[in-house]
């Protein structure tokens, strides 16, 4: 049951998008959330709509996969949509309904709310789609690499985040041992209310961090025997390299923001 | 490589138990050596004393003529000596088993194309190359063994020392990675200390020694060493089956020698005594 969670969740491809420099699609994802929130009008969110369909059509990761990764998210969306319908008060009264009523600002600031977190989020999903997570770890170590002259552990952060992505299925799978191993011995997960389900955690917790710990120390001498100081004179095997498909991503991600504020003046 | 050895873990309550004293080992360029004994012996203590992991409290340690008690030879003893240990998933550090491989080499500061050229050269000879691309945790123990081999043969070692590596596999796994131990070592010339309570894994070394409460209590040639079966006996450990079988004959009175390791050897010298 616990083989289901899926972090990052990577659909492996070969289209123009999978084969991005991950640091072009974070610094373009960066753009697009900045271009997005930058969206005003009618004209400008058709240009999000049309660039995100555009992205999800060259990445060949389909419109279902999208949005299925928007169902958690749906009762905030929801919430959102409702809560600006009622409370915005500018413009004409649409309609009234007992004490509420709706105007015709609330209609519009709903719609464009709704959008905004829609599009925000199938936006950064399409990165963690088309990118695996170690690519992407890779590329925010090189995109923060500047950092490091003011003395910020970058590569010590990216490390713990590759090593944590590495050992989720490990651990998962030491998980499912563990609990397979106390309901052998009569432990129920499943019955009680919500505490006594959070007591029933406890006897699978408690191994499965002095489990996790005791893997810690063996990687630590394990990697200290494969010669590992720290970020001392390393080289990397896969250098990423910039390639012009990454100059024309960047230069039309670019345009698109630029457009963006063109059409906020515009206005509709 | 190891003089006058001592090491004496600290222990919490000021009290170090001493893992072992005085002791004299030395291995030589490319054989193939078994160190074989019980749980708590000193083996895995031993074994960590040849790259610098732990250093001696007593006496001296060389590889290949380097102190490892001098800090600054640190990094040339490790690429010299590689380890692998016991539990492969607690090795591998990436998510990709050749990003995985390329990890020392990386460390090491050696050029990408020769990390690429190092890294294809290590998976073949483990025969992996198959799973470059694959992730670690989807694979076998064995497989995923053979993937930490493979680490540690990107740095070029000259030594590779092993601790219990297959103590945790099932038996098709267990025979994939002694089958590549024995390659690497015929073939690349590559020193192996291979740390076993697995007799049948003893034998097919060139030396074994036989270590009890942190002293060497038999050294030498496999066949030589399981003919000691009452000293074997005496501290807990069992010998291989064919040495046991004519040990037993023998005490009942039949004239055969002692060190057959194979089965055939064995009905071939128990034919001859009748």
């Amino acid at each position: 049951m616990l083989k289901d969670i899926t972090l990052g969740q990577y659909f492996p491809g070969n289209s123009v998008v999978h084969r991005l420099d991950p640091r072009t699609k974070l610094i373009l994802t960066v753009v697009y959330i900045v271009a997005l929130f930058s969206a005003c009008n009618l004209l400008t969110y058709a240009l999000m709509i049309g660039v995100l369909i555009f992205c999800i059509r060259c990445s060949k990761v389909g419109y279902r996969a999208v949005f299925r990764g928007m169902k958690p998210v749906l009762v905030v969306v929801l919430i959102t949509g409702v809560l600006n319908l009622f409370y915005n008060h500018t413009g004409e009264v649409l309609a009234k309904i007992w004490v509420f009523s709706i105007y015709s600002g609330g209609v519009r600031m709903a719609v464009m709310m709704v959008l905004r977190i829609m599009l925000l989020i199938s936006g950064t999903f399409l990165l963690t789609y088309t990118t695996s997570p170690m690519q992407l770890t890779d590329g925010i170590e090189q995109l923060l690499g500047p950092l490091k002259k003011l003395h910020l552990p970058i590569h010590e952060l990216a490390m713990m985040m590759s090593i944590a992505l590495r050992f989720i299925p490990t651990l998962i799978e030491e998980t499912d041992k563990i609990m397979s191993a106390q309901k052998a011995r009569g432990a129920d997960f499943e019955s009680g209310n919500l505490v006594a389900k959070a007591k029933a955690l406890v006897p699978l917790l408690v191994p499965l961090f002095v489990s996790a710990l005791r893997r810690a120390d063996e990687l630590a001498t394990a990697m200290e025997c494969r010669c590992y100081i720290g970020d001392y004179g390393r080289t990397r095997m896969n250098q990423l390299v910039y390639q012009r498909r990454d100059g024309f991503a960047l230069v039309g991600g670019f345009v698109v923001l630029a457009a963006i504020f063109v059409l906020r003046r515009v206005g509709i | 490589m190891a003089e006058q050895l001592s090491f004496a873990y600290t222990g919490a309550d000021g009290v170090a138990p001493v893992v072992f004293k005085d002791l004299d080992l030395t291995v030589e360029q490319g054989s193939f050596v078994a160190i074989l004994g019980h749980n708590g012996c000193g083996k895995s203590t031993l074994a960590k004393h040849m790259n610098g992991i732990l250093l001696p409290s007593g006496g001296k340690m060389y590889v290949a003529g380097m102190d490892t008690r001098e800090e600054a030879l640190l990094q040339e003893i490790r690429r010299t000596v590689g380890m692998v240990f016991q539990n492969p998933d607690n090795q591998i550090i990436s998510s990709i088993v050749e990003e995985d491989v390329a990890f020392a080499p990386e460390n090491l500061g050696v050029a990408p194309e020769e990390i690429r050229r190092r890294v294809d050269a290590a998976l073949d000879a483990v025969g992996m190359r198959a799973y470059a691309l694959h992730a670690p945790h989807l694979l076998s123990g064995g497989q995923k063994q053979r993937i930490a081999i493979a680490g540690v043969l990107a740095m070029q070692p000259r030594c590779i020392v092993l601790d219990e590596p297959t103590a945790m596999l099932d038996p098709v796994g267990r025979e994939e990675v002694l089958h590549t131990i024995r390659r690497l070592n015929r073939e690349q010339g590559v020193t192996v200390v291979l740390i076993t309570h697995h007799m049948d894994e003893a034998a097919q070394a060139d030396r074994l020694i036989v270590m009890n409460e942190g002293q060497i209590i038999a050294d030498g040639a496999p066949k030589a060493v399981f003919c000691h079966v009452e000293l074997l006996q005496s501290v807990g450990l069992t010998v291989p089956e064919t040495v046991g079988l004519l040990y037993e004959l023998r005490q009942a009175g039949l004239d055969v020698p002692l060190d057959a390791l194979s089965v055939e050897e064995c009905a071939a010298a128990i034919a001859a005594a009748l």
